[in-house]
């Protein structure tokens, strides 16, 4: 069962906690995904397990001969992840049963959009069809920023990246994001929950919520990535609050499949004219730029109603459940 | 030789042989996906899941690219870690066996050797298994479901080798060894499992500056599977290639250890020599054709003709001085390929073999013989005939074609 | 690649990290840098947790906050998240 404790995490404590993503790593300046890793292993409880997929935070953490885990860590591929999680779950289970190992070791899975939404979804399906125990955290910052800021599964509509530049007939990205966790919560899954860092408190007892699970857990942290973005490295914890405000994404868990609007998002939802237009999230973002382009007016127009419609899609959820 | 280990025979097809030695081999984690003709080993070792008679963990993924991840995973998590598959499973977990091979973890795999699309094809051949020589796996090649067991149970001593510490593929003809009944003498458990004995973990480095066993453990932490760029990576790949090499002669002292143990052996591990001492010319061939050549080269004999057979049993690591010793008295060798190398000019094996020789101080003509693909039969009656030819050959010293197919329709 | 990179029998197998990253420096990278005017600092601890890089370090035992300029990038997240702006962006004064 998916516990309620709500955890007292004080901005003191988690100061003082010992990183487990170590500084020396190679992420860009103002890297979002750093930040959010470096937060959620504070909330890990014990002995933990992390595999990576390939992506930014795996490259930019295990340069040859460095690494900057403090915690025992394995990336294979891409698109393995959750399979990866499957078979250190399954070598946990074993060592328990055989008498080997006593103490209880909580197993997280990292990727990023693309090892997510894109060429590790079907690993990640079948890891939670199968029930292993362990957390997936996918860190989104809504691109293949790695190989350069290609479109991924989780790029939102009228972001230029490169494989969707904005052009003289194409304004960025045609097609919306992929709901992503709507699409784990279709698995029946214990607990899915969006997330980002700067509702620390907040994401770091997700994480906690997520490891307390019996079974797998997902969680979607939502990362800016100032080079993908083209967004000023400073302001990347400032576009994870606009998100948030503008309710491009809002913040819930899903418990046993009953949604939950999280403090931030509900009090959105308790005073609607707090509710910002997207704009004020999507301006001063460089993938954006030509949105603001009368001619691509539509666009903007596009975006807003389908971030209302997803944001009256979730209501009815969180007050159905209520 | 003479053996004081109790054993019993026991009717079994090859699959079974394979799931019967790795429910023997004390496994700790099974991560597989079924596809024919491989799917026998995963529903018997299901079997033995779901009766108790097992205490492994048994992961029925989504796929066999799921199914390599988790046995690298749970082999880095330090447990014995095995799995299953055949052609386009084995193609699909191409990216990982690389994987695998790099991240030095032991997992041992059968592979139910068979054709690979296109047109979809269920039956044996070599195509799947041939296509990832290259994967850093070890791959040996069984002549029948005795030798399938007698592998299994090797090639997990084999693998876990401190100074191998790599993958490795036990590949067995699809249907005509997968599925075709024999009867198996096969070691009692508690033989079997000290044979095989505990997995042993080599030390490493961590980053921590202490000497820790080789896997994920929170006591001490490591960091596994990392990019490794310009200035590292070529040195990665180059211990590979060392742990092949130490391969050879692990392969021989454990295969060495078993037919004492056993009473069974097939030549020494690395290549099984048939009639060869006297021979004019000589045939190679890798897997279950092995058993029919045999008799054809009895027969052959018998004509008053000196044929030999060298059967290939280990194809990775290549044992290139055991073939250029084996092969060194012949003046021709015709290779049988049960799988193409499009536009290489002949098949895997004839490459190998091909190249092992080119260091011989004389030189036999040597010649290729493709055969089999899709599982098409090739009988004895074809087989004699094409040894007929090789006489021919080896008397005009003349070779017309290099590359043949044996049963193909013009 | 460098003399003092390893040769391929003096390193553990399959890539297993023998450093960590705290050895190697990213403080470089930088343009601008965090200056702090301590009067202003309430060790709200916002500094700390939004850094990406780790560097910004509270020493309970001293009772204030640390900036390990030898790992800091120069993102400015923490000047632009300081509640009380505490935290300005300089470039850093050149030595003569």
């Amino acid at each position: 069962m998916a516990t309620t404790q709500e955890w007292k995490f004080t901005a003191k404590e988690i100061a003082e906690k010992p990183d487990l993503f170590l500084p020396g790593h190679r992420a860009c300046a103002g890297c979002g995904p750093a930040n959010a890793l470096r937060m959620i292993m504070k909330a890990t409880r014990g002995p933990t397990i992390v595999t990576e997929a390939t992506g930014c935070m795996e490259v930019v953490s295990s340069i040859y001969p460095y690494t900057s885990w403090a915690v025992p860590w394995l990336h294979t591929a891409f698109e393995t992840s959750a399979a990866n999680a499957s078979g250190i779950d399954a070598a946990l289970r074993i060592l328990k049963q055989k008498g080997k190992l006593q103490e209880h070791v909580d197993v997280i899975a990292i990727a990023g959009d693309g090892g997510t939404f894109d060429i590790g979804l079907q690993a990640l399906s079948g890891a939670v069809e199968r029930g292993h125990d362990f957390l997936f955290v996918l860190y989104d910052n809504e691109g293949y920023m790695n190989t350069g800021i290609q479109r991924s599964g989780g790029t939102p509509m009228g972001a230029a990246t490169t494989t969707t530049p904005a052009g003289s007939v194409m304004p960025g990205k045609l097609q919306h994001k992929k709901p992503i966790a709507d699409i784990m919560v279709a698995h029946n899954m214990e607990y899915v929950a969006s997330a980002t860092p700067y509702y620390w408190k907040d994401m770091l007892q997700k994480v906690r919520k997520g490891l307390e699970v019996e079974g797998p857990a997902f969680l979607h942290v939502f990362a800016p990535c100032p080079r993908g973005w083209r967004s000023e490295s400073a302001k990347s914890i400032e576009y994870e609050k606009l998100a948030v405000e503008s309710c491009v994404f809002p913040l819930y868990e899903v418990v046993n499949g009953q949604y939950t609007l999280s403090t931030p998002s509900k009090l959105i939802s308790l005073a609607p004219q707090k509710k910002r237009p997207v704009t004020d999230y999507l301006k001063g973002q460089g993938r954006y730029r030509h949105l603001f382009n009368p001619k691509n007016k539509y666009v903007l127009d596009e975006i807003q109603r389908w971030t209302d419609e997803r944001w009256t899609i979730l209501l009815k959820k969180a007050e159905q459940n209520a | 030789m003479k053996t004081d280990a109790k054993q019993q025979i026991m009717a079994m097809n090859g699959d079974e042989a394979v799931a019967y030695a790795v429910k023997q081999s004390n496994v700790d984690v099974v991560a597989a996906y079924p596809i024919t003709p491989q799917t026998i080993i995963v529903e018997k070792f299901s079997e033995y899941v779901a009766n108790g008679e097992v205490p492994t963990q048994f992961v029925c993924t989504e796929s066999e690219h799921s199914a390599m991840a988790a046995s690298i995973a749970a082999s880095a998590t330090g447990v014995r870690a095995f799995t299953a598959t055949a052609s386009a499973g084995l193609a699909l977990m191409h990216e990982m066996l690389f994987v695998a091979s790099g991240c030095r973890v032991p997992v041992v795999m059968a592979v139910a050797n068979r054709a690979l699309s296109a047109p979809l094809n269920i039956h044996g051949d070599h195509s799947d298994a041939m296509a990832e020589r290259d994967s850093g796996w070890i791959q040996i090649f069984v002549e029948n479901a005795q030798e399938a067991y007698d592998s299994i149970i090797q090639a997990f001593r084999i693998a876990e080798s401190k100074n191998v510490s790599l993958p490795i593929l036990v590949g067995l003809d699809g249907f005509t060894l997968s599925h075709t009944l024999e009867n198996v003498t096969t070691l009692v458990d508690d033989v079997a499992k000290e044979f095989v004995g505990e997995r042993e973990l080599p030390l490493v480095q961590t980053h921590e500056g202490k000497s820790a066993p080789f896997k994920l453990d929170p006591k001490n932490p490591m960091t596994m599977g990392p990019i490794a760029l310009q200035n590292y990576y070529f040195e990665f790949k180059r211990q590979q290639e060392e742990g092949m090499k130490n391969a050879l002669s692990v392969i021989e002292k454990v295969h060495a250890e078993y037919a004492e143990l056993t009473g069974r052996s097939y030549g020494n591990g690395l290549i099984e020599k048939y009639q060869l001492d006297d021979a004019e010319f000589a045939v190679v061939c890798v897997g279950s054709t092995a058993g029919t050549l045999k008799t054809v080269v009895d027969e052959i004999r018998a004509e008053g003709i000196k044929v030999g057979l060298l059967k290939l049993r280990t194809f990775r690591p290549f044992p290139v001085q055991e073939i250029q010793k084996a092969l060194a008295e012949v003046s021709l060798v015709a290779v049988f390929d049960k799988s193409m190398s499009f536009g290489g000019n002949g098949g895997a094996v004839f490459h190998e073999v091909r190249h092992a020789l080119y260091d011989n101080a004389a030189h036999p003509l040597i010649v290729d013989y493709v055969y089999g693909l899709g599982g098409r039969d090739t009988n004895p009656k074809e087989f004699k005939k094409i040894f007929h030819e090789l006489h021919q050959i080896a008397r005009s010293k003349r070779v017309e074609k290099l590359v043949s197919y044996i049963g193909l329709r013009e | 690649m460098s003399s003092k990179d390893k040769g391929w029998k003096e390193i553990a197998p399959a890539g297993v990290t023998p450093k960590s990253s705290v050895g190697f420096m990213t403080g470089d990278w930088k343009t601008y840098m965090p200056v702090r005017d301590l009067e202003k600092c309430t060790t709200c601890m916002m500094c700390v947790l939004y850094c990406p890089e780790g560097c910004i370090r509270w020493r309970p035992e001293m009772g204030k906050i640390e900036i390990d300029l030898s790992f800091c990038k120069g993102c400015g997240i923490c000047a632009n998240e300081c509640p009380t702006k505490a935290i300005t962006m300089k470039l850093p004064e050149k030595e003569e």
